[in-house]
């Protein structure tokens, strides 16, 4: 697998560690009234799907930048690769 | 029929022509007691222990595929009762003593092979962390020998014993431990469930649960809606898309693992061999072709195959241990889908939905446990209440602290 660096342009997925999936990036409120159950939920419960899938790569051999890599789980072909760091600012977490 | 030594020389008399079917092509009735999803190992252990154990006969197994066609049909065969900790090792001998007694019980030539397995130890704290193990097996009552290097030596004299980074030291050994013939684990609960009365379904798809004031009483299927008082899921890596019908978001991620099997070659490697430094575990199969895996490939999949990274790795384990490996051909290559779990241990329990129950979260290390989770999900099925052995394998241990990881790795599928 190939993934298209932002910054780097295509670099090998074995440069890449992985995390899983990128709804980990919305940490849940910890003073929230439900924190417990929502960090249950946030630590442990996952969507899984078989298609398209938004996930987490840490290019650990490379800039050691994380990314936000959108690929499908039945072919593994990767259509969207962006700096997680982009990502966490438009969903307005911090970087 | 009642398979024996003496039906085989009767049926060679008659030029094989009087083998039938070993079960029954059946069609989905309406409506059964229990409905199991998932025509795997697990799913047909569960109807005939079901059916043999607790009487209950009114029962279907529905396979979207053909039974054998998943992760039961797929890996290396290795069984073995090797655990740390109290709430797997019971569970895991269980199995180990289900499957001495299987062929028996069923009536079918599992080929359940107990040529023992060995954790090879290149380090002194990993011998620490083995004699720990092997310890606390013994307490469970399963068989554990602590060898060192000269035993080892004339078991395995070909072994890379004096590599410069990963020297073998000794090894953990399980003599009780050893291989099964995968597809005939399949096909022999297939014939026994059959026998009493349970239907095997194949091509036969789920693709939804019939909810009845929020209670599930059936399943909707490819070849029509089949009611239930009890369905029972066990689909393994396919957990958390058939789960997802029922609106439930599992601690599971579904991941590849690959296999890998050499042309046939003259007996050499007599038991199953572990890396202890690196991923390659290798046994050499009844045909003579050497059967080898190692890592999971580590990102969510459910294409049933692999990249290259992970066969180079396990190319140099199994390189780093028997160099030898290297000049044989390799025949075939092939992946499976895992159900790993967030503590890399699996799930037996009821869900939230009155009459909804799951089996699933195997990892890579299910086809081991299918006599005990099949024994066990029946159990659950059957009486509404664990299985003693299953006891610690509820959904509920994420929420209470009361994880089960063998291996210390906390939340992340990919490292278990
Ligand atoms: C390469 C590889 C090597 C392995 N090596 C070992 C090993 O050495 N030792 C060990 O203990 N374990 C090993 N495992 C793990 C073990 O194979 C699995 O944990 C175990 O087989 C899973 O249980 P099962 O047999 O019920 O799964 P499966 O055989 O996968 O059964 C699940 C079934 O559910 C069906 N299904 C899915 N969705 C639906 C639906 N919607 N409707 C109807 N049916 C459906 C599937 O078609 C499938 O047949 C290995 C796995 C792989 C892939």
């Amino acid at each position: 697998m190939l993934i298209d660096h932002p910054l780097l342009g295509p670099r090998d997925a074995s440069e890449f560690v992985y995390l899983g999936d990128a709804s980990l990036i919305d940490r849940p409120d910890w003073q929230a009234d439900d924190a417990a159950r929502a960090f249950h939920d946030y630590a442990y419960l996952r969507d899984n799907p078989a298609g398209p899938h938004r996930e987490l790569w840490f290019h650990e051999g490379g800039d050691r930048s994380w990314l936000v890599v959108t690929r499908d789980t039945t072919t593994h072909e990767i259509t969207d690769v962006r700096l997680a760091r982009d990502v966490a600012l438009e969903r307005r977490r911090s970087s | 029929m009642r398979y024996s030594g003496f039906e085989v020389i009767k049926q060679a008399l008659r030029g094989h022509r009087g083998w039938g079917p070993a079960w029954r092509d059946a069609a989905p009735r309406s409506e059964y007691d229990m409905v199991i999803v998932g025509g795997g190992g697990h799913g047909l252990a569960t109807a005939h222990y079901l059916a043999s154990r607790y009487g209950i006969t009114n029962v279907a197994v529905i396979e979207k595929g053909w039974i054998g066609g998943g992760n039961v049909g797929r890996n290396t065969t290795i069984i073995r009762s090797n655990y740390l900790l109290d709430g797997n090792e019971p569970f895991y001998e269980m199995s180990l003593k289900l499957w001495e007694g299987l062929e028996q019980d069923i009536n079918y030539n599992a080929m359940v092979s107990q040529r023992g397995i060995v954790n090879l130890i290149h380090t002194d704290a990993q011998r620490d962390a083995f004699t720990r193990r092997g310890n606390a097996m013994i307490l469970n009552g399963a068989d554990a020998e602590l060898l060192d290097q000269g035993a080892i030596r004339r078991e395995y004299p070909w072994l890379n014993f004096d590599d410069a980074r990963f020297p073998i030291k000794g090894g953990l050994a399980q003599r009780r431990g050893g291989t099964v013939r995968h597809d005939a684990v399949a096909w022999g609960y297939a014939r026994a469930a059959d026998g009493r009365g349970v239907d095997i379904i194949q091509n036969c798809e789920v693709t939804g649960f019939v909810m009845d004031g929020g209670a599930c009483t059936g399943v909707e299927t490819s070849r029509g809606t089949i009611r239930a008082g009890k369905v029972g899921v066990a689909v393994a890596g396919n957990s958390g898309r058939v789960m997802a019908m029922a609106g439930m978001r599992l601690p599971i991620e579904s991941h590849v693992l690959q296999a890998f099997v050499t042309e046939g070659l003259k007996p050499i490697l007599p038991g199953v061999i572990t890396f202890g430094a690196g991923h390659f575990y290798v046994s050499q199969s009844d045909k003579g072709g050497l059967v080898f895996g190692g890592d999971i490939d580590g990102y969510n999949s459910y294409a049933q195959r692999g990249n290259l990274p992970v066969v180079e790795d396990v190319c140099e384990g199994g390189m780093a241990i028997m160099p030898m490996i290297g000049r044989a051909r390799l025949l075939r290559m092939w992946g499976g889908v895992m159900d790993m779990s967030m503590d890399g241990s699996p799930i037996i329990d009821r869900t939230h939905i009155d009459g909804l129950y799951f089996n699933g979260g195997w990892c890579y290390g299910g086809f081991k446990a299918t006599p005990a989770s099949g024994m066990a999900f029946a159990h659950l099925l059957a009486t509404g209440r664990p299985h003693d052995t299953a006891a610690a394998y509820r959904f509920d241990r994420f929420r209470t602290g009361r994880m089960i990881d063998e291996k210390g790795m906390g939340n992340q599928p990919n490292l278990h």
